[in-house]
């Protein structure tokens, strides 16, 4: 019971931290101030991972998303030196209405969560032995989602492809 | 285990405010961040679902999406790099014409 406490506790702080670093990036004016709350964002997420018995996505979750996706974008804003937008704002209604519909969303998740609270029971039996361990993701992959994976590699290859003849520059 | 729901509320929580960074910020780049804060919601419901049937499969499928976010990321600061050096600015209001 003390063990389902302190796990309820634990959840609760990081959805406090994942929230409010998700408030964070949407607030702050700086770009690169942005970029570091979403950091800490994806940080949070991979630990909810790591509680849901995921260790090995939460892994790949700081080495892909907080390691390669946002040192890229810290790359490009510096380069860029974009890192704050003018202050015009050309459309005045925009951010109230923003407000409202996304209210809306919310509103609509938690109704659909609240009226199906108690649907689905609650699980009882223990994890199979290496549930979401490297070796365990590795045997899928090689496995059943062979293809996917293999077309993966291709979508890659044409986002580096891509990217490169993208910011080459045209020669004058 | 706690409870699915719990993981589901917050993971549309924060696909809310991805979805509201979206249509506030005009920085290009921060609406990249949004949509990458709405995948990881994304990731964090197929999670949670996958510890609760017990099966792989939600945590296959989190791998692929992170792939396609890495792919989609790489493309997307390429052409933001692009339209700022036509541009000279990278604001969503003043990218309103397609020609270059």
């Amino acid at each position: 019971m003390t063990q389902q406490l302190l796990q309820l506790l634990l959840f609760l702080l990081l959805a406090l931290v994942a929230i409010a670093s998700a408030l964070g990036m949407l607030i702050s004016r700086n770009a690169i101030y942005s970029a570091l709350f979403l950091v800490l964002n994806f940080a949070t997420v991979a630990v909810f991972f790591l509680l849901l018995n995921a260790p090995f996505i939460a892994v790949a979750q700081v080495s892909v998303y907080t390691g390669a996706i946002m040192v890229l974008f810290l790359f490009v804003i510096m380069l860029l030196g974009a890192e704050r937008a003018g202050p015009i704002q050309a459309i005045q209604w925009q951010r109230p209405l923003a407000i409202t519909l996304a209210v809306i969303l919310l509103l609509e998740g938690g109704f659909i969560i609240l009226s199906q609270r108690g649907v689905l029971p609650r699980v009882t039996t223990q994890l199979p032995q290496g549930f979401g361990s490297p070796a365990q993701v590795g045997t899928d992959l090689f496995s059943t989602y062979i293809l996917p994976f293999e077309i993966t590699s291709v979508l890659l290859l044409v986002a580096m492809i891509g990217a490169i003849v993208l910011t080459k520059g045209e020669k004058k | 285990m706690l409870p699915v729901n719990y993981y589901l509320g917050l993971a549309i929580i924060l696909f809310t405010l991805g979805a509201l960074g979206v249509l506030i910020r005009r920085n290009a780049i921060v609406i990249f961040m949004s949509i990458e804060l709405m995948l990881n919601a994304a990731n964090l419901a197929f999670v949670a679902y996958a510890r609760y049937w017990q099966s792989m499969n939600g945590q296959i499928f989190v791998f692929f999406i992170m792939t396609v976010a890495a792919a989609e990321v790489a493309i997307g600061l390429a052409l933001i790099v692009t339209i700022f050096r036509t541009k000279a600015s990278i604001d969503v209001d003043q990218i309103s014409t397609l020609k270059g």
